[in-house]
């Protein structure tokens, strides 16, 4: 049996287009409605409101916690001040990315970090000999997400305390004791609200009674997929594969392949896989995560030839698409999506790194009536789309 | 020495978007605009504390994607928000809704007639290979049959060719499409009257005709061209309004470097020796630029910036020939809650929608009746948006902004269009849509009744005619403004057209502007 988060009971009511999706184990909502077109504005004119329960959440205590944590992941923990949350993935010892998730410092000797894939074992396994308590909380506390230009006005009518740009503090949402986090997969204004799994289901119905005013919208992972592609946010067993289901070394991602040089503190005199992350610094990545956009006028085109008007995908597709450069495959797109902000086809892809610099032309297959074609494509910065409401 | 290489005269959004594309060109460009405020009739104000209306001009039709894309709006704040649905509320309490979800649709569509539903769906599939013909004349400066410039010549073939391309079936279909009204268009599809009716209303919005008038059922066509931009349900709703479209592309001029000057009105375009040399402005001062580009309508550039010398007696004639007949006005509604329609009074996604009072066909043409004589429909046809249910930010919290587009109200209204008559008219407006939501009234919190007159007298629409000029068949292509003179050119060397009285004009579309840039620049669209 798939398990259910404490949310479902909510999610299930409202979720009319029967559409759920499976993420780590549990069965979450693809859309509420019909179609998830009316989620994704919402996430970037309202407010969404986003099941992500789903997610393994650990909680590291002790005088040691914030040793073992700044030892395990890229970034520099131990200088994370209380309030902080990091983004960052962390590595085995050749330095592959296993997984990425945060870190949040709730206390000096508390830390709550999330990630997509089981990693009790992987702490455990690091912490021996130090002096530090860790804690599986992942069905115990339940997340909601709350993303868009108004979710802030929503958790402030509810006296939620002012909070800046990946920082976490602790408050009470209409009696309800809950953490929250200026976090998110959206790239957008967003927060999500840690709580109580007895706890939820008073949180949700709190949070739609506040949001009514301010829009708010149930919202599921198809509307999701596009702003974080948008945001050009990666997604684990999607744009890379972790280091743990390798088959072939090839599969294997850095985090400097994966556009991830900014978290990986060499400063630091010890954590799993610097020596090789160092080393490989020094070299230069093989390959770039980047991010390319279709050229609109040569996918129309390509279309013209069969006599059909442009098409554009409905839904985020992932999956492994090839890329081109003078008829050799330099490269491949791992997720893309047409962005209805943005009116352009989007897609990330990881590219030889001579052919990885914004501006490079190249080229990308597409698939136009049954036949295999190329449309132009640019490489260009991420993230696509970049609201200064995200930091203000 | 110039300052500047073009002034553009009049800052609604095709001359934005003209001095965005002229000026990430090269060129030094100066926006002159009448008004404290840009965006022409797309702007957005706070009428009201804390409620933000679309004044005049409301929902994006079919702003290009290629200028979202090449002028990068979004990055300027541009939204645009889907309308998903129509509701057209009908007596007895029951409706129609015309759903964006096929299934959810067929179901409703069959609710009224099983035919119609499957009609539907052909009925469909045929204007999308009919917007797909047409298309290709919107994106191009409109060559015009009877001339003999090789490069009007060229895009003749282009065209021609295109067309010969078509099946036959095609082409039959779309020359019906061209000759017919919408109603007898319509009638060969469907039978229900709700359908029928809130198809047609799309045929005659902005245009003094009914829906039997003959070549209404073209305009039908344009609701499926978005689609072919990959922009399903092109209509919609700007977050923040339609000022938001005029900001976003004002930005993106800026950005490249243009200029814009607001109360700066225009009084005249110099010519010296057949050649636009500059303009002066109403407080006297005179700037020159060997490019002069009008925004502002037909009637307005060549009868009022213009001297009549300075043109053909020929073209002046055209352009006195040129209609405008504004039949259309906006009532503006705050709102203390939503209003609860009988037909479907909870809250839901059919609010996020367009709501559309045309209940057949019959009573649109009764509405257009009344106008032909000179007076304001007693029962009127409106298309109706609550754009605070898109974007919460245009009221308060719970509170909500209500549009209301109205027809007819034609601006030759017997005795005039005075305050009393104005109030008069936007009692009739709430009345009418009282009946099928009865508790709009007592949620009033404010109104705003904007007439043709108005139209006229704030922006300078000529007649009050919201697309510069009627968007009938002998107005369109190679004939708008006036014949052998589409091509965004006039008769005055150096002087352009790029508002919506160029083809292929209407909307907020900003195709005129961009085409006009086009033009100028000596690029093949």
């Amino acid at each position: 049996m798939l398990k259910t988060t404490p949310l479902h009971e909510r999610t299930a009511a409202l979720c009319v287009s029967h559409a759920w999706r499976r993420w780590a184990g549990h069965v979450v909502a693809s859309s509420y409605e019909l179609t998830h077109e009316r989620e994704y504005h919402v996430i970037r004119v309202a407010a969404g409101l986003l099941d992500v329960s789903p997610l393994y959440k650990y909680l590291i205590r002790g005088r040691d916690a914030g040793r073992l944590l700044d030892l395990v992941v890229t970034r520099n923990v131990m200088r994370a001040a209380v309030g902080q949350v990091l983004y960052t993935p962390w590595c085995d010892h050749a330095g592959k990315v296993i997984d990425d998730g945060t870190v949040a410092r709730l206390d000096e000797q508390l830390f709550r970090m999330t990630s997509a894939e089981p990693s009790l074992r992987w702490l455990q396994d690091n912490a021996i000999g130090m002096q530090v308590e860790i804690t599986d909380v992942s069905d115990a506390t339940a997340a909601l997400s709350l993303q868009g230009p108004m979710s802030w006005s929503i958790l402030q009518s509810m006296g939620a305390p002012s909070l800046k740009y990946f920082r976490i503090t602790s408050a009470t949402l209409r009696g309800i004791p809950v953490t929250i986090s200026r976090t998110g997969y959206t790239g957008d204004l967003g927060f999500e609200v840690w709580v109580d799994a007895a706890q939820a289901l008073p949180l949700w119905d709190a949070l739609i009674d506040a949001g009514r005013g301010y829009g708010i919208m149930p919202t599921g992972l198809l509307a999701l997929d596009i702003a974080r592609i948008e945001a050009g946010l990666m997604l684990i067993d999607v744009d890379y594969v972790p280091a743990r289901k390798v088959l072939i070394e090839s599969q294997l991602s850095s985090p400097f392949e994966l556009d991830l040089a900014w978290t990986v503190n060499l400063d630091k005199e010890r954590f799993i896989g610097r020596q090789a992350l160092a080393d490989e610094k020094a070299r230069g990545p093989q390959w770039l995560f980047v991010g390319v956009e279709v050229d609109w006028s040569s996918l129309e085109r390509l279309y013209q030839e069969v006599g059909l008007a442009t098409r554009v995908p409905a839904a985020a597709w992932r999956m492994s698409v090839p890329i081109y450069a003078k008829g050799e495959q330099v490269g491949y797109a791992t997720s893309g999506a047409w962005s209805p902000l943005l009116k352009k086809y989007i897609a990330l892809a990881h590219l030889q790194a001579p052919w990885a610099k914004p501006g490079t032309q190249l080229e990308m297959e597409i698939t136009v009536e049954h036949r295999r074609k190329r449309a132009a494509i640019t490489v260009v910065k991420k993230p696509f789309f970049d609201p200064p409401r995200k930091r203000a | 020495m110039n300052q500047h290489d073009v002034i553009i005269v009049g800052g609604g959004h095709n001359g934005l978007t003209c001095a965005a594309y002229l000026a990430r060109a090269g060129k030094k460009v100066l926006v002159l605009e009448r008004r404290e405020r840009i965006g022409g009739a797309a702007f957005s104000e706070e009428v009201f504390p804390g409620f933000r209306f679309s004044v005049f001009s409301y929902v994006v039709s079919l702003l290009r994607p290629e200028i979202i894309r090449e002028l990068e709006l979004p990055r300027h704040g541009l939204q645009i928000l889907p309308l998903e649905s129509t509701l057209t509320p009908l007596a007895n309490d029951d409706r129609l809704v015309q759903w964006s979800d096929h299934d959810q649709n067929r179901a409703e569509l069959a609710r009224h007639s099983p035919r119609d539903a499957e009609a539907y769906d052909e009925f469909g599939l045929l204007l999308h290979r009919m917007a797909r013909a047409v298309k290709p004349l919107l994106s191009v400066a409109p060559p015009d049959p009877a001339s003999l410039d090789p490069r009007e010549l060229f895009d003749m073939l282009r065209v021609g060719r295109h067309f010969r391309d078509l099946p036959p079936k095609d082409l039959h279909a779309l020359w019906k499409l061209l000759t017919m009204s919408a109603a007898d268009y319509l009638d060969e599809w469907f039978e229900s009257e709700a359908l029928k009716g809130t198809k047609a209303a799309s045929g005659i919005i902005g245009t003094m005709l009914g829906p039997r008038s003959p070549g209404t059922a073209y305009v039908l066509l344009h609701h499926y061209m978005g689609e072919l931009d990959g922009v399903f349900r092109a209509w919609g709703f700007a977050k923040g309004g339609n000022g938001s479209v005029s900001a976003a592309i004002a930005a993106a001029a800026q950005a490249h470097g243009v200029e814009i000057r607001t109360q700066a009105s225009v009084s005249r375009i110099l010519v010296k020796g057949g050649r636009a040399s500059g303009v002066v402005l109403e407080n006297g001062d005179e700037l020159h630029a060997s490019t002069i580009v009008s925004g502002a309508d037909p009637r307005r550039t060549f009868l009022g910036l213009v001297r009549a010398e300075n043109l053909p007696a020929d073209f002046v004639a055209a352009i006195q020939r040129y209609k405008f007949r504004g039949a259309s006005a906006k009532v503006n509604l705050a709102l203390g809650e939503l209003p609860r329609f009988t037909c479907m009074p909870e809250p839901g996604p059919h609010m996020r929608g367009a709501i559309s009072i045309s209940p057949s066909v019959d009573y649109l043409e009764r509405a257009y009746d009344e106008a032909k004589y000179g007076e304001f429909s007693k029962r009127p046809y409106m298309d109706i948006v609550i754009p605070s249910m898109l974007d919460p930010s245009m009221a308060p919290p719970g509170k909500h902004v209500m549009s209301i587009f109205v027809q007819y109200a034609p601006y030759h209204l017997t005795g005039g269009w005075t305050d009393a008559r104005r109030e008069e008219f936007g009692d009739t407006v709430v009345n009418t849509l009282a009946e099928y939501a009865p508790n709009l009234k007592n949620a009033i919190l404010h109104r705003q009744v904007v007439t043709p007159a108005d139209i006229e007298r704030v922006l300078g629409l000529s007649e009050g005619n919201i697309f510069q000029g009627e968007l009938s068949l002998q107005q369109m292509f190679f004939l708008r403004p006036a014949p052998a003179w589409a091509r965004y050119r006039t008769p005055i060397h150096g002087l352009f057209q790029c508002g919506s009285g160029t083809h292929p004009g209407g909307g907020v579309m900003g195709a005129s502007g961009r085409n006009a840039a086009m033009e100028i620049l000596g690029v093949r669209a």
